[in-house]
C-alpha cells in the first residue's frame, strides 16, 4: 500500500521499517511495525493517529533524529543520516525552539550562519523570508515579544531559510489556539504554495489534516502501524474549504478510519 | 512603516528610563537600609547604655546579647571619623587611605583568582559536558576539593609558589599565591552552575541543532554557552565575594602583606587600642564586596538581561 502518487519523484521512502525502544527490557516497546510509506516530491502528507501510535517517531526517522530498529529509511534517494548531513530538511516542532537571546533575524540567520553563509547573503535571505511569513516589521525584536503564532512562523521561516528541498513538521500549531490554529493553516499552505516543498506534518487534529494535505496517512498504536492511505483531492484551498460537504465527507472517512483500528484490535 | 519605527523609538525611551528609574529606587533602599541598620545599631547601643547607668543588671544584655560599651560596640561617628584620622601616631596617611590602597592590593588578587577561577570552572563544565565518566570520576574530588579547610591550604600555596615556580618568565609575588587560593574557591560554583547551565539547552533546540548538522564546537558556542548565561551568572555573583573572602583568608593564613587580610589581621591583635579601626576595615571589606558582586551584575545585565527585556510591545 505504499503511496501511489502519480509519477514524480520520490522524497521520502520508508521501507519495512520498524522501531523498537529499550529492546530485550521489561519495558520494551514496539513503536513501529512494518512501515512502508512513500512520499512524493512536492507533496504535502500529513500523520495522523493518537498518541502513542508512533507518528512523531516516523517524522523523527526521516530526520534522522533516531535510527531504525529494522528497514531502511531514504530520502531524496539517499540514507537518512547522508540527507541530515547535506541539509536536505527543515524541522518545526511543538514548541518554537526560538533562541530567546536572539532576535528574529538571528533566529533566522542561524542555520545559515552554521552552514557558513556570507554576511550580507544571511541578511537578504532573512529579509525575503521575513516577507514570507508576513513578519518584516518585527525584524529586531525577540522572540518572547511576540505571540505564539508569530512564534511559530519565525520557526517556519528559519526551517525554510537554508532552501531544504523538504519541510518536517511536528505538530507546529498544537499550541495554539484554534482561531490562530487556522489562520496559521493557511498561511502554510500559501508558503508550501510558494516554494513547492515537500511537507511531512504530523498532527492529530483531524480537520487540520484534512485541510492542509494532499494524502492523509492514518496510524494506530501498539504497535505503530499505518492503518489507512487517504487521499485528500479538495484542490485549492479557501475560506469556503471548511464549510464544503467534500471536507466534511473526508473528515468523516479519516474519524471513521481512526475508529475502526480502535475497535479492531 | 514610520509610526512603527517612532512606536519602536518610544518604546526604548522608555525602557531606558524606567531601567534608570529602577536603578535610582535601588540605590535609595540601599540607602535606607543603611540608615535603618545605624538606628538600630545605635538604638541598642543607648538602650544598652541606658541598662548600665541604672545597674538594674539585666540579665539580657551582656550575656546574651553583645555588650554596649564602646570597647565593644565604638559609636557609629567614631568608626566614621577613624577614616580620616592616622591609624598610628607616626602614620604618614589617615586610615581611609591605607585600607583603600589595602584594599585595591585585595581587589587585585581576587580578580585574578576570579577570572582564572571562571575560565577553569567553565572549562571543567565543559569538559563534564562532553566527557560522563569525567564527570562522575571528578565530582567527588570537586566535593573534597571544597570541604578542605583553607587555612590547612593556604599556606601551603603560598610556601609552594614562592619555592618551586622559580623557573617562571616572571617572578613569582606572594599575591599572586593569594590569587590561586581565591581561584581555588571560585572555579567550584562555576564549574557546578556551569555544567547544569549547559545542559538546560531545550531538548527541541538540541534537535534543531542536530537537524543542521551542526558540529559539537557550534552547538557549544551558538546554544549550549548562550542557554547557561543565567546560571553562569549566578555563579559569578557567588564567585565574586567567594574570591574576596578567599583572597582576605588567604593573606591571613599564608602571612600575605600588603592586604585586607592583613590590616584586618593587625587591627585585630591591637583591637583594645581602637576597635574603630578594626570596624572601619571591616566596613572596607564590605565596600569591597558589594564592588565586586556590583560589577558582575553590570555586566549580566549587558550581556544578559538587556538583550531580553521584553520590550512590553505584542
Amino acid at each position: 500500500m505504499t503511496g501511489s502518487d502519480t509519477g514524480s519523484k520520490v522524497a521520502v521512502s520508508i521501507e519495512s521499517v520498524s522501531k523498537v525502544f529499550n529492546r530485550g527490557k521489561p519495558n520494551e516497546v514496539r513503536a513501529l511495525d512494518d512501515i512502508n510509506l512513500d512520499i512524493s516530491e512536492g507533496s504535502f502528507v500529513s500523520l495522523i493517529g493518537p498518541s502513542g501510535c508512533g507518528k512523531s517517531t516516523l517524522l523523527r526517522l526521516m530526520a534522522a533524529l533516531t535510527h531504525p530498529t529494522g528497514g531502511s529509511v531514504t530520502v531524496n534517494g539517499k540514507s537518512a543520516d547522508k540527507a541530515r548531513l547535506d541539509r536536505d530538511y527543515g524541522m518545526a516542532f511543538q514548541t518554537s525552539g526560538l533562541f530567546e537571546w536572539r532576535t528574529v533575524t538571528q533566529n533566522i540567520e542561524l542555520p545559515l550562519q552554521l552552514m557558513g553563509w556570507e554576511k550580507a547573503d544571511r541578511k537578504a535571505r532573512a529579509d525575503e523570508m521575513l516577507e514570507l511569513v508576513k513578519l518584516a516589521e518585527f525584524a529586531t525584536h525577540y522572540p518572547r515579544e511576540l505571540s505564539g503564532g508569530m512564534q511559530q512562523r519565525v520557526a517556519i521561516a528559519r526551517a525554510l531559510a537554508f532552501r531544504p528541498s523538504l519541510l518536517l513538521m511536528d505538530e507546529p500549531f498544537g499550541a495554539l489556539d484554534e482561531m490562530t490554529r487556522e489562520h496559521m493553516q493557511t498561511e502554510v499552505l500559501d508558503i508550501w504554495a510558494r516554494t513547492g516543498k515537500t511537507v511531512v506534518f504530523v498532527t492529530h487534529s483531524i480537520p487540520e489534516a484534512v485541510f492542509l494535505s494532499q494524502r492523509v496517512i492514518v496510524m494506530s498504536p501498539r504497535p505503530g502501524r499505518i492503518t489507512a492511505d487517504i487521499e485528500v483531492p479538495l484542490g485549492v484551498r479557501g475560506f469556503e474549504t471548511r464549510e464544503s460537504n467534500r471536507f466534511f465527507e473526508k473528515v468523516t472517512e479519516v474519524r471513521e478510519a481512526l475508529r475502526f483500528d480502535k475497535g479492531g484490535r | 512603516m514610520t509610526t512603527r519605527e517612532e512606536t519602536n523609538r518610544a518604546i526604548a525611551r522608555h525602557e531606558r528610563n524606567a531601567a534608570a528609574r529602577r536603578g535610582v529606587r535601588r540605590v535609595a533602599v540601599f540607602l535606607v537600609f543603611l540608615v535603618v541598620l545605624s538606628i538600630l545599631y545605635t538604638g541598642y547601643k543607648a538602650f544598652g547604655s541606658a541598662v548600665d547607668d541604672a545597674q538594674t543588671d539585666l540579665p539580657v544584655v551582656g550575656r546574651i546579647l553583645p555588650r554596649t560599651d564602646d570597647l565593644t560596640m565604638p559609636p557609629l561617628l567614631d568608626i566614621a571619623v577613624e577614616f580620616g584620622q592616622p591609624p598610628q601616631r607616626n602614620s604618614s596617611k589617615p586610615l581611609g587611605a591605607f585600607i583603600g590602597e589595602a584594599a585595591l592590593f585585595t581587589l587585585r588578587e581576587a580578580a585574578f583568582g576570579f577570572l582564572l577561577g571562571a575560565v577553569l570552572g567553565l572549562g571543567l563544565a565543559i569538559f563534564m559536558l562532553r566527557k560522563k565518566w569525567f564527570e562522575r570520576g571528578l565530582s567527588p574530588y570537586l566535593v573534597a576539593s571544597q570541604t578542605v579547610p583553607l587555612v590547612a591550604i593556604a599556606p601551603i600555596i603560598v610556601i609552594w609558589g614562592s619555592k618551586s615556580l622559580g623557573w617562571l618568565p616572571f617572578t613569582w609575588e606572594p599575591w599572586m599565591s593569594v590569587s590561586i587560593i581565591a581561584t581555588y574557591l571560585t572555579f567550584f560554583p562555576v564549574a557546578m552552575n556551569g555544567i547544569k547551565g549547559l545542559q538546560s539547552a531545550d531538548a527541541a533546540a538540541m534537535e534543531l541543532m542536530r537537524s543542521y548538522a551542526a558540529t559539537r564546537r557550534q552547538t557549544l558556542l551558538k546554544l549550549q554557552l548562550p542557554a547557561s548565561m543565567p546560571y553562569l551568572f549566578a555563579a559569578f555573583k557567588l564567585a565574586a565575594t567567594v574570591a574576596i573572602v578567599g583572597a582576605i583568608v588567604g593573606e591571613i593564613s599564608g602571612g600575605v602583606r600588603g592586604g585586607l587580610g592583613r590590616l584586618i589581621l593587625d587591627y585585630a591583635s591591637r583591637y583594645t587600642t581602637g576597635p574603630p579601626r578594626l570596624y572601619a576595615s571591616v566596613v572596607g571589606a564590605a565596600v569591597l564586596g558589594i564592588l565586586a558582586v556590583g560589577v558582575v551584575t553590570l555586566l549580566e545585565y549587558v550581556a544578559v538581561t538587556r538583550r531580553q527585556a521584553a520590550r512590553g510591545a505584542r
